[in-house]
């Protein structure tokens, strides 16, 4: 442990949740943008299928990304995850009960011949994307606006907010931004696994949502250099010690998550990613290679919001000195030290396996291959 | 704040114990597979590949239902017990995070390749996935039990007055943690159980119809051979898990045999009666004499505390809590002197036991004398619900044993299809291992009250602080949600069963002649 000290080791963990997320945005993500365009894409009963057998054999893998996340930030940061899951509540079960119907919508729709049946999961498989997506970029629009909760001396969290609050105008913005981002990522997607005429509605689709992902984004970025209140720390906050979040002085001031940027321009390669990506999608002719702009445009949205808040995680709107930072709001260092240990056993396995099941599996999904398989597919 | 807690429970209950109807079923299930799939690869023979095919498809109603309910899980420790998050997330959280990172990706990233992956791979290479698959659930189980294992009983700690919440100090003792090794086995093998006894029932109804025979003989063979093995595991283990209890958990022992006063070793044990907790004696009760002291502490000579006794040595641990308290009061308040921290250091193991007294007191150190004995009261659980789902579930147990034994000489006599009492008891005995399993919840987890964390933290200490209104609303969607998702799941599961491995169109079965 002597080379790895606690503050570097609570660096590379703000980091590791940052890939953790950027893991499931990119890949979940996918998911979720194609079961938002999933009833307007497929027009008929044979072509819904396609979209579905095209995210069906991969997207419970994908979903661990989230539910890895939800542990790391436990293991990782406890405090952060008790008072954002609780603070959040309502948010946060909309998406658990939106994120309810994809297993059952996608494993039980094609059991049954009858149509009623068929269109109701469809629509269901329709929310279990279009919710998740809103609500995780309003969460994100929240944080990066604050959120109102305190501690007791014992450490006992309190939200004094309500569900109305947290779907600010600028949240909503937010979450149009996460929504417009996913549906390029899963058009980009349904670009590799799907044929004509399902392969030109998801390119006019991408093109669409890769422009308006680059507006909202600029749209978003601007009004939170102009009128949105960044947090700062301004004194008592140690990088080693124990994670106490009340011994710090913090001020807010309009304007200030754009301070990251001004003492380090290198920074501004993260936005600037998110922007081009975006761009690249529209004008990339090469399905692979349009995917993997996409991903680098989400990945880039994601990590903009958290250079930005660097070192913020979960600031407090009511009390901004008792807000969780990466440095006091994290587990101890034997906890992160070993966690980081695990993580880099176990994550390069996960994405070479992922890799070899994905090259198993891929190859375009037709409308023929489902009629010739009628009984064995979604 | 009484009436959030109960109701945070309640959630908590209920969406554990759904998703615990799925759970045994996929680990018992996916094992299943692995080994029809196996006698498919040395046999060569198609029926073992339909066999795969057809209880796969059952697999996969049943696994969607385990996902959905399993999301719940991962969020509900941050939703509903914040408290508790923060103070033991420094080390509940790695076994959690473990599991995804170890286990649960292994099985979600497979489980489509099972289903999609037999036109693609070899017939070595799908059989590695399938295992790959059953590998990655009982891998699940392990960290998940490890998790609970020490709530149950727990090591590797310390409590840190600066973060006023435990950390972790020994990685190993979590996860060598006695506890949990035996409560990974025990629940696993209640899983494969469980397996086994759904292919049984299912086979023996198509034998009863007379339809598929081939089919359904080799089915439940496999089911009454591969039942025989853990079922027997099943009791060992449970016997096992019952003697850490008594060592580790004598509250929970107590409660379990109705124990009111201790006995001289060794202690009789109380097969059946009727516990009243008023008068604290059990009406109507049949013993034997010494059995008690032999299952609990495998001697003559230790004793099985009683209920009475607890509760007294309980009293005497909140006294010393409270002054671990009153130091840590200090402490926080910014009192760095060696002192404080010294009284605080010899006290601190009963520093949780001091913490039951916030249900009744805010302010734990002036508590009242009569304050102090309402907490050590709460310190057994309700013995009459221990003392019965214990015996109902150890019942089940044996009464399962019996049919896979029955079930695995009659199928290698032969003849299976003209034994229809036997195939009759082993489509009635479906509901039993999940009868049984939801029952042993019940009694490691109820048993476990009043803590959330056994000694360290109290269940009333460990929820959110949210309203009433909010988890009764909650509680109230999840039981809408879930109950119709169940009842969807179920319409499926049994119209599959129903038309059995026809459901494949291979052409070669009952409803394609």
């Amino acid at each position: 442990m002597e080379f790895l000290d606690y503050e570097s080791l609570r660096f590379i963990w703000w980091a590791l949740v940052g890939i953790l997320l950027i893991g499931f945005a990119i890949m979940d993500g996918f998911d979720l943008g194609v079961a938002m365009v999933h009833p307007f894409i497929g027009r008929n009963d044979g072509e819904r299928r396609v979209l579905m057998n095209s995210i069906g054999p991969t997207w419970d893998g994908n979903q661990v990304w989230l539910i890895l996340g939800a542990g790391a930030v436990l293991a990782a940061w406890p405090t952060v995850y008790a008072v954002a899951f609780s603070g959040l509540y309502a948010a946060l079960l909309i998406v658990l009960f939106s994120l309810f119907l994809r297993p059952v919508a996608i494993d039980y729709r094609s059991k049954l011949e009858n149509s009623t049946w068929r269109s109701f999961w469809d629509w269901s498989l329709f929310v279990s994307g279009v919710v998740p997506a809103l609500i995780f970029g309003v969460t994100f629009g929240n944080l990066l606006q604050g959120v109102p909760f305190h501690f007791d001396d014992t450490m006992r969290s309190f939200y004094t907010g309500t569900l109305a609050e947290l779907l600010n105008p600028f949240a909503l913005l937010v979450g149009l931004v996460s929504v417009s981002m996913l549906v390029m990522q899963g058009a980009s997607f349904l670009m590799i696994k799907t044929e004509a005429p399902i392969y030109q509605r998801a390119a006019v689709t991408a093109k669409i949502s890769a422009l308006l992902t680059v507006i909202l984004f600029v749209v978003a970025g601007y009004w939170v250099a102009s009128g949105i209140d960044g947090y700062q720390v301004v004194s008592g906050l140690s990088h080693n010690g124990p994670s106490n979040p009340l011994l710090k002085e913090v001020s807010m001031v309009t304007g200030s998550w754009m301070n990251n940027f001004q003492s380090a321009p290198a920074l501004w390669i993260v936005p600037a990613l998110a922007v081009i990506g975006a761009l690249a999608v529209i004008v990339i002719r090469r399905d692979g290679l349009r995917f993997i702009a996409s991903g680098i445009s989400v990945a880039g949205v994601v990590a903009t919001a958290g250079v930005a808040m660097f070192p913020f995680v979960l600031p407090s709107s009511t009390h901004p000195a008792q807000s969780l930072t990466m440095w006091d709001g994290s587990s101890s260092e034997q906890t992160l030290y070993l966690m980081l240990i695990a993580a880099l056993i176990f994550v390069p396995l996960i994405l070479a396996y992922t890799a070899w099941v994905f090259r198993v599996l891929r190859g375009r999904v037709t409308v023929a291959h489902i009629r010739e398989n009628d009984h064995a597919v979604y | 704040m009484d009436a959030l807690i109960d109701v945070s429970r309640l959630q908590f209950a209920f969406t554990a114990l759904t998703h615990f109807l799925f759970v045994p079923l996929t680990l018992g299930l996916s094992l299943m597979l692995v080994t029809m799939e196996s006698l498919y690869v040395i046999t060569n023979k198609q029926i073992y590949k339909d066999m795969t095919r057809f209880w796969g498809k059952l697999f996969a109603i049943n696994f969607a239902m385990g996902v959905v309910t399993g999301l719940t899980m991962e969020f509900q420790f941050g939703t509903n017990w914040a408290y508790y998050s923060h103070y033991v997330g420094d080390i509940f959280g790695v076994p959690l995070a473990i599991e995804g990172m170890m286990a649960f990706f292994l099985e979600s990233t497979f489980v489509g390749l099972f289903f999609f992956g037999w036109d693609r791979l070899s017939k070595g290479k799908h059989l590695m996935v399938t295992s790959l698959v059953a590998f990655g659930s009982n891998l699940s189980a392990l960290w998940i039990l490890i998790a609970n294992g020490w709530m149950q009983h727990p090591v590797g700690m310390t409590f840190n007055p600066d973060t006023m919440r435990t950390e972790l100090s020994s990685f190993s003792e979590l996860l060598f943690n006695p506890v949990a090794q035996v409560k990974f086995l025990h629940t696993l093998s209640a899983g494969y159980l469980t397996g086994a006894v759904f292919v049984l029932a299912i086979s023996a109804w198509y034998m009863l119809r007379g339809r598929d025979l081939e089919f359904a003989r080799r089915s439940f063979a496999v089911a009454a051979g591969f039942g025989l093995v853990v079922s027997v595991s099943a009791i060992m283990l449970g016997d096992e898990s019952g003697y850490h209890v008594a060592e580790y958990q004598p509250e929970k022992m107590a409660a379990i045999e109705a124990e009111w006063e201790t006995e001289p070793a060794p202690a009789a044990f109380t097969v059946v009666g009727f516990p009243d907790e008023a008068t604290k004696t059990t009406h109507m009760a049949i013993q034997i004499p010494g059995a008690l002291g032999l299952i609990g502490t495998r001697s003559l000579d230790k004793q099985v505390p009683g209920v009475v006794n607890l509760i007294e040595e309980n009293e005497g641990r909140i006294r010393d809590g409270m002054i671990a308290w009153s130091a840590l009061r200090e402490m926080r308040k910014g009192d760095k002197s060696d002192e404080t921290r010294a009284l605080f250091d010899a006290h601190q193991d009963n520093l949780g036991h001091a913490l039951l007294l916030k249900k009744y007191t805010d302010d734990v150190a002036t508590a009242s004398d009569e304050q102090i004995q309402q907490a050590a009261r709460d310190t057994v659980p309700a013995v009459a619900p221990m003392f019965w789902t214990f015996r109902i579930m150890v019942a089940i147990g044996m009464g399962l044993f019996l049919l896979m034994l029955w079930s695995f000489i009659a199928a290698r006599k032969g003849g299976l299809e003209q034994r229809r009492g036997l195939l009759w008891i082993a489509l009635l005995a479906l509901p039993l291992p999940w009868v049984a399993a939801e029952l042993g919840w019940f009694v490691a987890e109820f048993g476990r009250q009043p803590w959330t964390i056994y000694g360290i933290l109290p269940t009333h200490l460990s929820a959110s602080s949210l309203s009433f209104d909010e988890v009764k609303n909650s509680l109230i969607a999840f039981a809408l949600m879930y109950s119709s998702l169940f009842a969807v799941e179920m319409f499926l599961m049994v119209k599959y069963a129903r038309l059995g491995p026809s459901s494949l169109h291979t052409g070669r079965y009952h409803f394609e002649s």
